[in-house]
């Protein structure tokens, strides 16, 4: 058996410097050897990570569950960090970030996604209602600084908030499946109870495991919960007496980590709060004409205030050079990439979003501030 | 004289506005249906260049080899134009995907991606048929206008423009550079033509090594067949494409206009001189993907960065626009294109005007407006 799987591993390994090989290279110039692998598996690639969805899951009305196989170029990651999911929309690709929810020890290779939707979620609302099992996605590797440390705390507070369990949810499955002995307090408010992602298996692990305990707070009572109301100190100084000397893990909505945030600085304990923040859209942007805001060259470090000119126009004004041409939106010389904020284009009149995107500077407008990589 | 002065103000706005929203409703419906067919095509092409480059390997076997000379040479053009021209025209950016948008996509030819849309997405496309401005002109080596003054070296003119189909990837690749500035007209000096082709010269030994080096070496004894086999598809892709670009403007009746038509051009102005100076040629499905869709020609120029795969879909409200306006539109069987092109190479090879005034569509379309209104501009 392992001598199989070493062998096995050892052919892998021979492929895959063969297909990042010089040779491959120049023979498959210029598109790359990636190129012609996805035509015969869309999952094959020498570098990129790219999933199989192996299982779609509803674990609440306003959610899902995506679990992802990936390729070979996954090389894991620590739990309480993100990914970049990527996901072909009409035509369009678009990237969101999600924490993988599954413990580190899981045996079949698989992630585990899970994106709450909202209102204005046109990424969730895609995953949650069109996404199929068979379908191939791209991930990017994991990343962020909010991470489970590699010398396991002794005592672990793991609050959340919504969608912001998938983190901490990682932390949990993984410190229970390694037998950590420390005492874990899991915190979690949800707006109900039926709202709650993974109620039963938290609920389950509490009960499996003597040093869990788990707290749930609602805001209303009739819901059930260990707690009522929004997160105050009082439900940390009654429920969770020894907070300050706890490795405390927070992820939720911006409002509530601000309060969490004002009770550690309190203390005077914020080297022992590590947070993930959420990055939301920013604040929706006044449709009416008027020119506000800052243009940000962020490469050529040129700030300049926003005259309501196109991108290109300002660019030359603040003495920029950026490659141009036509300058009427048909050559695209002028392309590239804007990191931050909205454009509105001069010739639909349509606003983009707030993404990072690649932008024609001639026919576009900043939208309130603009960040470009140039 | 031709349509373009006797046009009124209002009927150039009253173009750009009925053009401009069928542009926007292209560009509104942009989505899945779109997506599938370049991936779907990309796929296609790669397929055709892997079965190509295997049978080649193959090449001493005589069916292998012109199977794989015809699988290669159709994966090379498809790649150059449905895909590659397309692409770098950024008819795909909204996707969003980096690889297939006008970016970062490269193509199976020795012009860089960089040098391709200065002179083609933007010479080529703003100044369509203005003379010397368009560089697609005679690429600096032909007289392809009456307008253009007659030189000796013209005589040369068919001799030279065979040279061009046969090498067209060079010449494609080359164009930025402005040769005949420094050979012809010395305006530029060797240090800075030098400079210039260095981005050029990196892309096109690649390119050569390539199809010319590690390809034919892979097949061992067999190498000359390999060899031979690209050879063959690399000039397949170079007369194909040479044909088609140059059957796009300057069939006979196709207009070039002096620089002065720049001077405060409308956005009508703009896509009336498009529709002026492009011509269409007739086919089927799969004439329309081989020649990239620029069959339709006059639609690409208009609507140069909507997918090409549109194009004959549009086609009969650009025509029904011609009509009411009495605009041309420039169209016939591939054959017929091709030998008016020929015609018009031989005759500028002499000296002297000899356009024809007033022939075909043209004739009949003026007449159709009755009165020349007062003319806002002159064109040739």
């Amino acid at each position: 058996m392992s001598a199989t799987t070493q062998t096995s591993g050892r052919f892998q390994q021979g492929l895959s410097r063969l297909l990042q090989s010089r040779v491959a290279e120049v023979l498959s110039y210029p598109h790359g050897v990636d190129r012609y692998l996805e035509v015969f598996n869309p999952l094959w690639s020498a570098t990129e990570v790219r999933a199989r969805v192996d299982a779609v899951q509803h674990l609440t009305a306003d959610s899902v569950t995506l679990t992802l196989k990936p390729n070979s170029n996954w090389e894991g990651f620590v739990p309480g960090q993100f990914v970049q999911l990527t996901v072909s929309i009409n035509g369009k690709r678009h990237t969101r970030c999600y924490s993988p929810a599954n413990s580190l020890h899981r045996k079949d290779g698989c992630i585990e996604l899970t994106a709450k939707t909202h209102a204005d979620g046109f990424v969730s609302r895609y995953l949650r209602d069109a996404v199929r099992v068979g379908d191939v996605v791209t991930l990017s590797p994991a990343g962020g600084e909010f991470a489970l440390p590699a010398q396991r705390p002794e005592r672990v507070l793991l609050i959340s908030g919504g969608s912001g369990i998938t983190p901490v949810m990682s932390m949990l499955r993984t410190l229970c499946d390694e037998g950590f002995k420390g005492e874990i307090t899991f915190l979690h408010y949800a707006n109900r109870a039926d709202d709650m992602i993974y109620a039963q298996e938290v609920a389950d692990i509490a009960s499996r495991h003597e040093n869990v305990t788990l707290l749930r707070a609602f805001p209303e009572k009739s819901e059930g919960g260990e707690l009522t109301g929004l997160f105050s100190s009082e439900h940390l100084f009654k429920s969770v007496p020894d907070f300050a000397q706890a490795t405390t893990f927070l992820c939720g909505p911006p409002p509530m980590m601000a309060v969490v945030e004002k009770v550690w600085e309190e203390q005077g304990i914020t080297d022992r709060l590590h947070k993930e923040q959420f990055t939301l859209a920013s604040a929706a942007v006044d449709e009416d004409e008027s020119a506000e805001g800052e243009v940000r060259f962020a490469r050529s470090e040129t700030l300049v205030t926003n005259d309501g000119k196109t991108l290109l126009e300002q660019a030359e004004a603040a003495g920029l050079n950026p490659e141009s041409g036509c300058r009427m939106g048909i050559c695209y010389s002028c392309t590239c990439k804007k990191t931050a904020g909205k454009v509105r284009d001069l010739r639909t009149g349509e606003i983009t979003s707030g993404d990072e995107e690649d932008i024609q500077l001639c026919v576009s407008v900043p939208v309130g501030t603009v960040t470009l990589d140039i | 004289m031709s349509i373009y002065s006797t046009l009124t103000p209002e009927q150039f706005d009253a173009i750009g506005q009925e053009l401009d929203a069928i542009r926007n409703r292209e560009v509104a419906d942009l989505g899945e249906k779109d997506e599938k067919y370049i991936r779907n095509l990309i796929k296609r092409q790669r397929q055709l260049e892997v079965a190509g480059r295997g049978l080649l390997m193959a090449g001493f076997l005589p069916p292998a080899w012109l199977a794989g000379v015809a699988c290669l040479s159709a994966a090379k053009i498809l790649d150059n134009m449905e895909i590659g021209h397309n692409v770098m025209h950024g008819q795909y950016d909204w996707m969003g995907d980096r690889k297939i948008s006008s970016q970062q996509f490269d193509w199976d030819n020795t012009c860089t991606n960089t040098a391709w849309k200065h002179t083609h997405n933007f010479e080529h496309h703003t100044f369509t048929n203005v003379l010397d401005k368009d560089h697609d002109i005679g690429y600096g080596i032909l007289r392809m206008s009456e307008d253009q003054e007659w030189e000796p070296r013209f005589v040369l003119n068919p001799i030279l423009a065979v040279i061009l189909s046969t090498f067209f990837q060079h010449f494609v690749a080359i164009q930025s550079l402005k040769l005949e500035d420094y050979l012809i007209y010395k305006t530029k000096t060797k240090e800075e033509l030098k400079e210039e082709f260095k981005p050029t010269w990196k892309k096109m030994r690649k390119q050569l090594v390539k199809d010319y080096l590690l390809f034919p070496a892979l097949a061992g004894p067999f190498a000359p067949f390999v060899f031979a086999g690209n050879v063959t598809a690399n000039l397949a892709r170079n007369l194909w494409a040479s044909q088609v670009i140059f059957n796009g403007h300057f069939p006979e009746e196709v207009e070039q206009f002096p620089e002065s038509v720049l001077e405060n051009e409308t956005r009508g102005h703009w896509y009336v001189r498009q529709m002026l100076g492009s011509a269409n040629f007739e086919g089927g499905r799969l004439m329309h993907i081989m020649s990239g869709n620029l069959s339709f020609q006059i639609e690409h120029h208009l609507f140069p960065d909507i997918p090409a795969h549109r194009y004959a879909a549009i086609s009969p409200e650009v025509k029904a626009i011609c009509e009411k306006y009495g605009l041309p539109y420039n169209t016939g069987s591939f054959m017929r294109q091709s030998l008016s092109v020929w015609k018009r190479i031989v005759k500028l090879s002499l000296p002297g005007k000899s356009k024809p005034a007033g022939k075909g569509l043209r004739g009949k379309v003026v007449s159709l407006i009755g009165e020349p209104k007062s003319a806002t501009r002159q064109a040739a």
